[in-house]
């Protein structure tokens, strides 16, 4: 008894210290005054004064695009790193492969925003372009995210169960056939859960971008960033509002995925 | 297969590995204001030894170590009983308890960290509670202090403490734990000679986690913490954005990236085994 006492305690004070700050954040981003420390009284009035920002809008909009694009290729690319860290026992580099894929996923964000920006530059010199933007912050957050989808292909193709592939093997199948029609099917939604992962982490991050984002993009962390910085603001509580509902449908969304045809 | 092993293997040759030989190569050169990226190239250590002499950037790196390290202590001891807490309830519980501890993660980092700038604020929430209950009657700004740094880290990195715990302790056999206790050993002991023990990797894992990307950490001491907090990626990021000397800014990557390569490459070794042991 007063053991299920004390894992409710540590639960309970766990879960409160994790989600009350983002609930103070929700509810005063119905509060009236300007002040995100005194209730005044409800009003959506910040509401409204986000969705009227234009500043605010492009910046989603332009972090939407480069989550989506970027999430997309770290997707291709993370299946092949985390299928050949499985499937390919043995090649010349596989150690440093290895490291490569992972080592992302432990770099201090400001090591590699600043080593991006200087090849960059360097390619800049050296040829030219491309121009820093949408391409070149897109570049920066598929490098980071194929890990995370490499992960989650690896661990899925860990406890996979072969005899499907080997019957198709069987049957007169090439291996691209095979992967095709039956590997490929069941990676998809391990797949899917690391494309989720490659776009939110591409919709929220900062540091890199600031560093290889060039004077003319500016991404939504960035405004957020900017914004911030003079202070608390209303309109951000409505947008962390917006974020925090959105993140908790994707990640359910990625748990039925994941769950589905385990 | 071929194709399979070198599309990620070039993208992150070019885009990963690359550009941190060009940032070894430019923290060797010199800053010049006149020039269009402000770098000469070079051969010389002294931006190295201007980090290893300046008292600044020497107090900067041990209280970016010291920070991280009371962050991953305190995360640990919130994590470990909340972990333990979690793989020991009903099984159909776990997987929405679970959620629960990775949700924030997937919410903005950046927002997270806002949340408790209304929280600390002088006249914040907190400050107020304190007051209204006559706990103290004239609470001193936490927010701009080494305690809301502190925070700040064990709040946004708890999550990567909690799983690999859960994912050890998940699996651990509680016929061991009925055993010692035939044996005659107490729950405490039990916990202590079983359980601790069988936990040790998890532990490993979790601390690293935490304690890796709070070293080099940004956004938490430059929105919560003060003038006076001092941290590595702060220094970094105000020698590149304010001060503009690419070289120095890379000669502190180049640093950082040393004092890490131990603890990452701990880290990826013991993901290696945990994955071969599967």
């Amino acid at each position: 008894m007063g053991r299920a006492r004390f894992a409710f305690g540590v639960l309970a004070f766990g879960y409160a210290f994790l989600y009350l700050p983002i609930a103070m954040v929700i509810v005063y981003s119905f509060n009236e005054s300007r002040l995100v420390t005194v209730w005044s009284g409800f009003s959506f009035k910040w509401w409204q004064a986000l969705f009227a920002n234009e500043a605010m809008l492009q910046a989603a909009w332009l972090s939407l695009r480069i989550a989506f694009a970027s999430a997309t290729t770290a997707a291709v690319i993370g299946l092949a790193a985390g299928y050949a860290l499985v499937r390919a026992r043995r090649f010349p580099g596989r150690t440093l492969f290895g490291s490569l894929v992972v080592a992302p996923m432990v770099m201090p964000e400001v090591v590699m925003g600043i080593s991006m920006l200087l090849l960059f530059v360097g390619s800049e010199r050296l040829m030219g372009g491309p121009d820093r933007g949408f391409l070149t912050i897109a570049v920066a957050h598929i490098t980071f995210s194929i890990a995370f989808v490499a992960i989650v292909v690896q661990a899925r193709l860990t406890d996979f169960d072969r005899s499907l592939e080997e019957a198709a093997m069987d049957l007169g199948a090439t291996p691209w056939v095979t992967f095709r029609t039956i590997t490929l099917p069941l990676l998809l939604p391990a797949v899917g859960s690391g494309w989720l992962l490659a776009f939110t982490l591409s919709l929220d991050d900062l540091i890199l971008t600031q560093f290889v984002a060039g004077a003319q993009s500016q991404t939504l962390p960035m405004r957020v960033y900017s914004s911030v910085r003079l202070g608390v603001d209303p309109q951000i509580n409505v947008l962390a509002t917006i974020v925090v509902s959105v993140a908790a449908c994707a990640l359910m969304l990625s748990g039925w995925l994941t769950r589905k045809k385990v | 297969m071929r194709a399979v092993i070198g599309v990620p293997f070039l993208w992150l040759g070019v885009f990963f590995a690359l550009p941190f030989a060009l940032v070894f190569a430019i923290a060797l050169g010199t800053n010049n204001p006149d020039l269009v990226p402000p770098v000469e190239l070079g051969f010389s250590f002294k931006n190295f030894a201007l980090l290893f002499s300046d008292d600044l950037y020497l107090a900067a790196w041990l209280s970016s170590i010291r920070i991280a390290a009371t962050s991953t202590l305190i995360a640990l001891l919130l994590g470990y009983p909340m972990a333990y807490a979690i793989a020991r309830a009903a099984p159909n519980r776990r997987p929405l308890l679970l959620m629960l501890v990775v949700l924030p993660f997937w919410t903005s980092f950046l927002i997270r960290i806002y949340a408790w700038m209304g929280l600390l604020a002088s006249n914040g929430t907190i400050d107020q509670f304190l007051r209204w209950t006559g706990i103290a009657d004239n609470p001193g700004t936490i927010l701009g202090t080494e305690w809301a740094v502190h925070l700040g880290i064990v709040y946004a990195y708890l999550p990567f403490m909690v799983l690999p715990l859960y994912a050890t302790l998940e699996k651990l056999d509680t016929g061991l734990l009925e055993a010692a206790s035939d044996l005659g050993a107490r729950p405490w002991q039990a916990f202590l000679t079983v359980t601790l023990p069988l936990s040790f990797p998890g532990i490993v894992a979790g601390c690293l986690l935490v304690f890796i990307p709070s070293v080099g950490e940004f956004v938490i001491p430059d929105l919560l913490g003060g003038t006076d907090t001092l941290m590595i990626g702060k220094v970094l990021w105000d020698e590149f954005f304010t001060n503009a000397d690419w070289p120095l800014a890379s000669a502190v990557a180049v640093c950082l990236l040393v004092l890490l390569v131990v603890p990452i490459a701990i880290f990826q070794r013991q993901q290696a085994r945990s994955l071969e042991r599967q």
